[in-house]
């Protein structure tokens, strides 16, 4: 079929320019913007590319795959008249593609039961329902201090040499809701990750038969780096298909964010645009909420999209901006920390910077327990205090704290060790959580527990 | 059939240009030298909404409020002649539009869940039935601004329905009773012959709209917001702005904003800001009540939504379709406040179709004009005399206060946007990352926020709240200055090195930043404070202040009055009802008797 469509394409000999992931086409004729384009190479090869300014009969042409062996004379090339497409059918389900939607595990192309424009269009607001599921990750960090829900998109914000990956994996693993019964999936995309990492993630699901409900799109570190550009919009096309047509609660876990950003840094230099920060294009805000804001709920729509995106901060520095822009979109974030990584403790979850704006929405009675937002109120402030008091100790001494600053140091470090860190394969519910922060109240005098109601204190605080 | 007679009148009017060049948001088309600058023009056999930015001869350069994938040079791009204008009338209110004021309930419906490009909508729904009462009679003189009439829009807002800038003459029939906006309500003889007055006015975005005469902010806008009512109030015709980093709370300070803020219109922009939060919105808006009037605080809210996934080219018309309609407002002689969350979003539109036009960048690659188009927008707050009459042929007062938050990147406040808004508006409140990862909510820093209107609201406050109201404000910003440069000196040499006058200070600022500064808007008392209250409030610590301050002069150890119950009372004051106000007079006569009771001599000499 597809054979029927070339044939009634023009094809152009008239490539005028190369230069870095840019090409140049003159003598063009009705080539519209966003039209994807195939680069035929004097050996038969076919690369890709996308329509990224038409003037005149000039049209600008962003290569996804490099422009290496290509030459200007003999190379062939054909403007398809639509934008990129990724085919869908439920036996997508179980599939590893590459960054461009091509399969990768050795397995047949998939028979489209529709072919979808990667871009999509933006949800309207008013067609939104918000979010307010509890997702239990098994994960207390996450669980009873900033919890996910159904439809949220919550970056991980991590920094080389963590365990982002380990993390994102488990949540992967363990991910569910309350109400049982319900489709699953997970589409992982990832930009620029080495061959181990993602060998990491796809063993993992392969162990743990979660593979039977995931789809993959992996662009490795030595593929092309501008085709990055279109993974993330593969992955959420493909979950978006699967949330709104086939009823599917998706998990989207993107890795690494900083990857695709440089990616779109490297067009844009290319490009010669004035850059914004540090040589990322101005656009790069608006660029990012298209990939975050295609997480959500829509009404009267059984399914949702999930988004965990990881992000590698350059030297751990937050005010980075691609950090920056994407903690502006997403609904908070979760923050790894290198201190933590380097006292052993698994996940190295910064509690205090991390974040679920819609955290509120989730929990509660009937939702995970009356006692939760309490519990949690009251573990955040106490663990506040605490590391404050450990700060002043190494500065002033042990001995300048007050009794009560010595208790709240050490339930500072007993709640690193017991309810932050856990096991790779420790699925905590989320009444084990809870009852862990109560035990760790417990270690704190009952007149600094001002954060939580006295019913709740009578009910749940173990007696001595 | 509309369709295609305008395009042969457009071919015959050379109205009808061919695209040349594509590039993302920006379209350049050539044979449109009969259009003029900001026309909107129709892109593509889609027909798709933009608006010329910039021409060169007959070349023009579009700015396109849709997705323009799919769209290639010889297409074909009609100029409708008109300047990007909103439709005025009633039906506004409760109605949420994207950026170039297409109702979202009305895209819905007719392109599903997601926004199809090309879709028409008008703003104003044509079919409505509203019931106009009649204001002026036969043979009576009216000129531009006076009411011809009224509708009752919602059961809050009283719509009044205007005569059009520059019509003037008298009435030659006026009509009663049920009509669509699009009916006749009023026939005026004019000197350019007689003039059909409907319901429905348009008026582009892009122009402020007239008025007789710009007037000094003299009263606050009440938000219920301790820290701002207090510390840092912003006046009824004035401007504020909100920087901060993410996750410091501005959205949460503009909601409460437009929760509270006892304006009678609230305009409220999502510039470029999360899906969900508009949605959250939605949701919420209906449900919660105004206090003041007891109905749902939708009835007064007019929403303009343009989320981050969006075109970015409406963001940039999102600001002025939502400052247009609150003009509106303010013409009819209301208070009228617009929330804009965030501009830094719509700099950021400037900048994207800056740089594609390659005009040469400003700072950070933003336009040189950023400064000149952020002055211009902030400038259309203000307090006026509206054009017409008001009651009894007095005058007419309306007023627009204007509050954008800023997103600086990496809470950087040096940069281009936030300087460029710190030109030209009169109240700071600055976020901090810090207070807001210690959950100090809201999280202005009272040390780098400012108001330039204090003095003159002052007189405002003297009058309706307390005499003493300047005074008391004055000390405790001095107690929390004092405070940071105490703290500074605690964190080199210990606690023990400050005088026992000094740890009162440390402790009745923190009592101000805890029991007064702090406050949470989730709990269902908590969220509005009545500037009566807060007065009370502020007045209690001070009380406890000066007696425990006059106790450890006299001799009285610092530690039992610290440890008083009353403190507990004043740490519950947030929680008390408003309509307890006998709670605070208890309050003042506990600190009384509890300071004398520790406070040997010195405590007996305050009582």
């Amino acid at each position: 079929m597809a054979q029927g469509v070339k044939k009634l394409l023009k094809e152009y000999l008239t490539i005028r320019e190369v230069a870095g992931p840019l090409m140049f086409v003159d003598q063009v004729e009705g080539v519209k913007y966003g039209e994807l384009v195939e680069i035929e190479l004097h050996t038969g090869e076919v690369r890709r590319g996308r329509v990224l300014e038409a003037a005149g009969n000039t049209a600008l042409v962003q290569l996804f795959e490099g422009s290496s062996g290509l030459n200007l004379a003999s190379a062939r090339v054909r403007f398809l008249g639509h934008g990129i497409e990724l085919a869908v059918s439920p036996d997508i389900l179980g599939r590893v593609f590459d960054g461009f939607g091509r399969p990768r595990d050795g397995g047949p192309a998939i028979i489209p039961e529709a072919r979808l424009d990667i871009n999509g269009n933006p949800v309207n607001p008013y067609a939104r329902d918000y979010p307010s599921e509890f997702i239990q990750t098994g994960i207390s960090a996450i669980d009873g201090m900033n919890t996910l829900v159904r439809g949220q998109k919550l970056p991980i914000f991590s920094a080389s040499g963590l365990p982002h990956a380990a993390l994102a994996a488990q949540i992967a693993r363990q991910a569910k809701v309350l109400a049982t019964g319900e489709k699953f999936a997970v589409v992982f995309g990832a930009m620029g990750i080495t061959f181990e990492e993602a060998d990491y993630f796809i063993s993992d699901f392969r162990r743990t038969g979660a593979i039977e409900r995931a789809v993959l799109f992996i662009n490795l570190a030595n593929d092309p780096a501008i085709e990055r550009i279109a993974t993330p919009r593969m992955a959420l096309t493909c979950a978006e298909y699967l949330a709104f047509e086939k009823d599917m609660h998706v998990l989207v876990i993107l890795t690494d964010m900083t990857n695709y950003c440089e990616a779109l840094r490297e067009v844009s230099a290319a490009r010669k645009e004035v850059p914004g920060r540090r040589g990322y294009p101005g656009y790069l805000y608006t660029d990012l909420a298209t990939i975050y804001e295609r997480a959500g709920r829509i009404r009267g729509r059984a399914g949702s999209i999930t988004q965990i995106p990881i992000l590698t901060m350059p030297e751990d520095d937050k005010t980075h901006p691609v950090v920056d822009l994407t903690g502006y979109i997403t609904e908070g974030q979760i923050f790894l920390s290198r201190d933590l990584h380097r006292r052993g403790i698994y996940p190295p979850i910064d509690v205090l910077p991390s974040l679920s704006r819609l955290k509120d929405k989730g929990i509660g009675k009937g939702k995970t327990r009356e006692d939760h937002s309490d519990n949690m109120n009251q573990l955040y402030a106490a663990y506040a205090r605490g590391k404050e008091a450990k700060e002043l100790a190494v500065i002033l001494g042990e001995a300048a704290l007050t009794d009560d600053d010595r208790k709240f140091a050490k339930f500072a470090d007993e709640f690193e060790n017991k309810y932050v860190r856990q096991g790779e394969d420790e699925n905590r519910t989320i009444e084990e959580t809870l009852d862990i922060g109560w035990k760790l109240m417990a270690m704190l005098p009952r007149r600094e527990l001002k954060r939580v109601r006295d019913e709740y204190l009578e009910k749940y605080l173990p007696k001595e | 059939m509309e369709q295609t007679s305008y395009s042969r009148k457009g071919q015959a009017n050379m109205n009808e240009g061919r695209i040349v060049k594509v590039s993302g948001p920006l379209v350049v088309a050539e044979g449109m030298s009969e259009a003029k600058m900001y026309d909107v023009v129709r892109v593509g056999e889609a027909r798709l909404v933009g608006e010329i930015i910039e021409m060169r001869g007959d070349r023009a350069s579009i700015q396109v409020y849709e997705e323009t994938a799919g769209i290639g040079p010889g297409d074909p791009v009609i100029s409708t002649g008109e300047p990007l204008s909103v439709e005025l009338g009633p039906g506004l209110i409760e109605s949420i539009y994207d950026g170039i004021q297409r109702p979202l309930s009305v895209l819905k419906e007719k392109s599903g869940d997601r926004i199809q490009r090309g879709v028409e909508a008008p703003g104003i729904d044509r079919e409505r039935i509203w019931h106009f009462a009649p204001r002026v009679k036969k043979g009576d003189k009216v000129g531009p601004g006076d009411i011809l009439g009224v509708v009752q829009e919602t059961s809050v807002v009283e719509h009044r329905i205007m005569v059009p800038p520059g019509i003037e003459g008298i009435v030659e029939e006026v009509f009663s009773g049920d009509a669509r906006v699009t009916d006749t309500v009023a026939k005026i003889k004019t000197t350019a012959g007689l003039k059909e007055i409907s319901m429905l006015q348009r008026w582009p975005v892009r122009r402020g709209r007239p008025y007789r005469e710009k007037l000094a902010p003299v009263e606050p806008l009440i938000t219920g917001q301790r820290v701002i009512d207090t510390f840092f109030p912003v006046a009824k015709g004035g401007t504020a702005c909100v920087p901060g980093p993410f996750g410091s709370g501005k959205t949460i300070i503009q909601h409460q904003l437009a929760r509270w803020a006892d304006a009678d219109i609230i305009v409220y922009i999502g510039c470029g800001e999360r899906g969900n939060e508009m949605t959250e919105v939605l949701m919420d808006f209906p449900e919660l009540t105004d206090p003041r009037t007891g109905e749902p605080l939708m009835k007064r809210t007019v929403l303009v939504a343009n989320t981050s996934d969006m075109p970015v080219a409406a963001r940039e018309a999102s600001v002025y379709t939502g400052i247009t309609i609150a003009e509106y407002f303010r013409d009819m002689g209301y208070s009228v406040a617009l929330m804009a969350d965030s501009t830094s979003r719509w700099a950021e539109a400037l900048r994207e179709i800056s740089g594609r036009l390659e005009e040469m960048p400003g700072e950070e690659g933003y336009p040189a004009y950023l400064g000149s188009r952020a002055a211009e927008f902030y400038e259309r707050a203000g307090r006026v005399k509206c054009l017409g009459r008001g009651e009894g042929d007095g005058d007419r007062i309306g007023t627009l206060t204007v509050v954008g938050a800023v997103s600086p990147p990496g809470g950087d406040l040096s940069e281009p946007v936030t300087q460029a808004t710190l030109r030209i508006v009169k109240v700071f409140w600055g976020l901090d990352d810090a207070l807001a990862a210690r959950r100090h909510f809201p999280a202005i820093n009272w040390l780098t926020s400012y108001s330039l209107y204090l003095d003159r609201l002052e007189e405002y406050a003297r009058a309706h709240v307390s005499e003493e109201w300047g005074e008391l404000r004055a000390e405790a910003m001095k107690i929390l200055q004092e405070e940071a440069e105490l703290e500074e000196i605690v964190r080199l040499v210990g606690i023990d090195a400050l005088s026992t006058r000094d740890r009162l200070t440390l402790e009745t600022a923190k009592s101000i930043r805890e029991d007064f500064l702090h406050q949470n808007a989730y709990h269902e008392v908590d969220t509005y404070t009545s500037q009566m209250k807060q007065y009370r409030m502020l007045k209690a610590i001070m009380e406890f202040h000066h007696r425990a301050l006059a106790a450890i002069e006299a001799g009285a150890p610092l530690a039992p009055i610290l440890e008083l119950p009353v403190r507990e009372s004043i740490a519950r004051m947030k929680y008390v009802p408003e309509s307890e106000p006998e709670r605070f007079t208890q309050i003042m006569q506990e600190i009384a008797s509890q300071v004398a009771s520790v406070g040997g001599a010195g405590g007996e000499e305050v009582a």
